[in-house]
């Protein structure tokens, strides 16, 4: 056999045969010795609100997708919420989002309606996008979320673009954009780093790096796997930082920040982070041990963190953090609540929307 | 003959030419976790990785570097996962693959299957569910195939492995879990030969990909009625089975196109501009195109069932052209 004759010393073919033979590959590495300044009670208690709104918002989402009210593509934020939290807390008001498909976090952080949220993905009429889009893409220009993008990798360039028109229009706000670590690997973020850097685009790029692209661990993808490096060619300045660690995400998202808004250019964050459940609905994640997602959550939970925080050294009471978790999840029932009797498209809506002057 | 699903004819053709021939190999994203649909389940055990092999999120590159190794002599076959994942690399297909062979006067050769799953799929919203089949037919170079049953699934990927042209291999999402007889061995279906589902002397009812089904319960419920329809599955529709297709619209004189694809600019397009430039004289009405508005395909299931052509619609529109 042609194929079989090669010789296989050396380089990736043993590697990659190694790699795609063990079942489970233990992706998980090291966790980046940042050593944040501590946050404020009010600061604390505003992330913890945050993130557990992302989670028992995803939670709750997660249920209707079992009760069939919510179909086709989702994809759940749950592990990763101190990634947007903390950026968000970095970033002005108007400073652009823009992301792919596992989405529904970032927008929640951006402070979109929980409703508007839900109602999409139950695909009905108060939905961010009147039910035409779902889960993947949704869209706020009020509040500055561009999608929502089911095609991996587009809103790299896409985001790249928000930032040429900040800097275009000389307005002083910066794009973030979020993509993950098997996103990285796709054409047009080198492209996109290139240009943003040439022309000193205000751009935050932000690697959700997870461990893993749907089955495939960041081992079994990358050549370089330390994404903090991947603008070093560009000359854009990169860190790797504590992704389940919200004030390591904000004390590197406002340098980062800082640094694009000033004028400097483009900025690499590689946030190290986890998501605990399946890569979408339908994914039973068998690529992984279930000890390996069990560590996470018990070691390094974003939330629990912060809670232990809160109890520990601000000494906020248990009561206090009851009444969160209660109100919580009333704004995440009236959202499902809202989803499940908003009533469906009008079918006449199929024609709005596909060009200015309907001509199909 | 065995009863198989159509993703698991597909996985024995592609198996069968993979032991066959040792320049045939598979890559992919998660290929080797059986791919998205399952259609390539357990063949990491058999084959490895060097050959059920899992590629990074990076479409350009995989195509491109798959049309390289194609130049060499071996015979990728590449999964897009859905059609349109393909549009990240489709300078790779239509700027390259498709033109090497003639640009370069008959010396490059580019034996390369693309699969590319096409359709509708329960709420899988615009960017996961185009039927795109009709842009590659407008490539001169491109090879398309829209297999409609297990059997030709397994039929027409061994062929389009073995062939030495690019083919763009479009299966259809919501078939993967249809079942039908396959047969054994060495079945082979060759490019450009339609399969007439079902003979009538009423209507021509042409179709391809999932459509087909349908074409075939609207025919049993005209048939109800006393229309006899002529149902004629194209199979591939580069090259398609013109000839096949006269005789039966000059049969029956009448022809519907059914395509789940966007009507305008679809391939039923150029069917029937071909039934009319030649058969002007033999049609006792005029030719019907069948196919979804030129619309984004939506996520709520109310709208995304709007833009389906149904077998009601098909058999409506046959009973109009034969003037009941
Ligand atoms: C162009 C393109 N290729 C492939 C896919 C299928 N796909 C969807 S998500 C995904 C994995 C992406 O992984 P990563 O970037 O790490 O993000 P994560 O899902 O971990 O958040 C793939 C391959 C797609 N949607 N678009
Ligand atoms: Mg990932």
């Amino acid at each position: 056999m042609a194929v079989a004759a090669r010789k296989t010393s050396g380089g990736g073919r043993t590697d990659r045969g190694a790699a795609a033979e063990t079942a489970v590959d233990p992706a998980v590495s090291e966790v980046p010795a940042n050593n944040p300044p501590p946050f404020t009670e009010a600061e604390d208690l505003s992330a913890y609100h945050e993130m557990l709104l992302i989670r028992r918002f995803e939670e709750k989402a997660g249920q209707l997708y079992g009760m069939g009210l919510i179909g086709g593509f989702c994809h759940l934020y749950i592990g990763q919420e101190a990634v947007v939290v903390g950026m968000q807390m970095a970033a002005n008001e108007g400073d652009e989002v823009i992301t792919g498909y596992r989405d529904h976090g970032h927008m929640l952080a951006c402070g979109m309606d929980p409703r508007g949220v839900m109602a999409e993905l139950t695909g009905r009429r108060g939905g961010y996008s009147k039910g035409k889009g779902g889960s993947m893409h949704m869209f706020s220009k009020e509040k500055a979320f561009y999608g929502g993008h089911g095609i991996v990798g587009a809103q790299v360039s896409l985001g790249t673009g928000l930032g040429l028109a900040n800097w275009y229009r000389e307005d002083g706000k910066v794009a973030l954009v979020y993509f993950g670590d098997g996103a990285a690997n796709q054409g047009q973020v080198y492209e996109s780093f290139n240009m943003a850097e040439l022309w000193k685009l205000p751009v935050v790029y932000i690697i959700e790096n997870n461990k893993y692209a749907m089955g495939t661990s960041v081992n079994r993808a990358s050549a370089q796997t330390d994404f903090s490096k991947r603008g070093v060619s560009f000359n854009i300045p990169g860190e790797q930082v504590d992704g389940m660690d919200v004030r390591a995400v904000r004390e590197a998202g406002q340098r980062a920040i800082d640094f694009a808004r000033s004028g400097k250019g483009p900025y690499i964050l590689e946030m190290q982070t986890y998501r605990y459940r399946g890569h979408s609905m339908s994914d039973p994640a068998k690529y992984r041990t279930k000890d390996e997602v069990a560590k996470m959550r018990e070691e390094r939970d974003p939330i629990e963190m912060v809670r232990k925080r809160l109890l520990e050294s601000h000494k906020v009471g248990e009561d206090e953090l009851k009444k969160i978790d209660a109100k919580v999840r009333e704004i995440v029932n009236d959202s499902a609540e809202f989803a499940s009797h908003d009533p469906e498209p009008d079918p006449a809506e199929l024609w709005t929307d596909i060009l200015v002057e309907v001509r199909a | 003959m065995a009863i198989m699903t159509y993703a698991d004819a597909a996985k024995a053709g592609l198996a069968e030419e993979m032991r066959r021939d040792p320049h045939v190999w598979a890559v992919g994203e998660d290929l080797g976790r059986g791919g998205v649909f399952g259609q390539y389940g357990g063949m990491l055990a058999e084959f490895g990785p060097e050959r059920i092999s899992d590629a990074p999120i990076s479409e350009a590159c995989i195509m491109g570097a798959a049309v390289g190794a194609a130049m060499m002599g071996t015979r990728p076959v590449v999964e897009m996962r859905f059609s349109d994942f393909a549009l990240c690399a489709i300078d790779e297909l239509v700027n390259q693959a498709a033109k090497a062979r003639y640009m370069f006067g008959g010396q490059a050769r580019v034996p390369l299957v693309v699969r590319e799953p096409i359709g509708m799929w329960r709420s899988s919203a615009a960017q996961h569910s185009q039927s795109l089949e009709s842009w590659y037919t407008h490539i001169p170079g491109l090879v398309v195939v829209c297999p409609s049953s297990p059997a030709d699934n397994k039929g027409l990927l061994k062929t389009a492995i073995r062939s030495d042209d690019p083919v763009v291999y479009m299966e259809h999402k919501g078939l993967w879990p249809v079942e039908g007889e396959v047969p054994e061995g060495d079945h082979l279906v060759p490019f450009g030969k339609a399969n007439v589902l079902r003979e009538g002397r009423d209507v021509t009812i042409v179709s391809w990909s999932a459509q087909v089904h349908l074409c075939m319960k609207a025919a049993e419920q005209l048939a109800k009625d006393g229309i006899e329809a002529e149902v004629i599955d194209l199979r591939t529709l580069w090259p398609w089975d013109k000839d096949r297709v006269l005789a039966s619209v000059e049969k029956t004189g009448r022809l519907i196109v059914a395509q789940e694809a966007v009507s305008v600019s679809g391939f039923g397009a150029e069917i029937a501009a071909t039934v009319s430039e030649t058969l002007h004289g033999a049609l006792k009405a005029p030719v019907k195109r069948l196919g979804a508005p030129r619309i984004p395909v939506s996520y709520a299931p109310p709208l995304e069932d709007k833009a389906r052509v149904t077998a009601d619609q098909i058999a409506a529109a046959a009973t109009a052209l034969v003037g009941r």
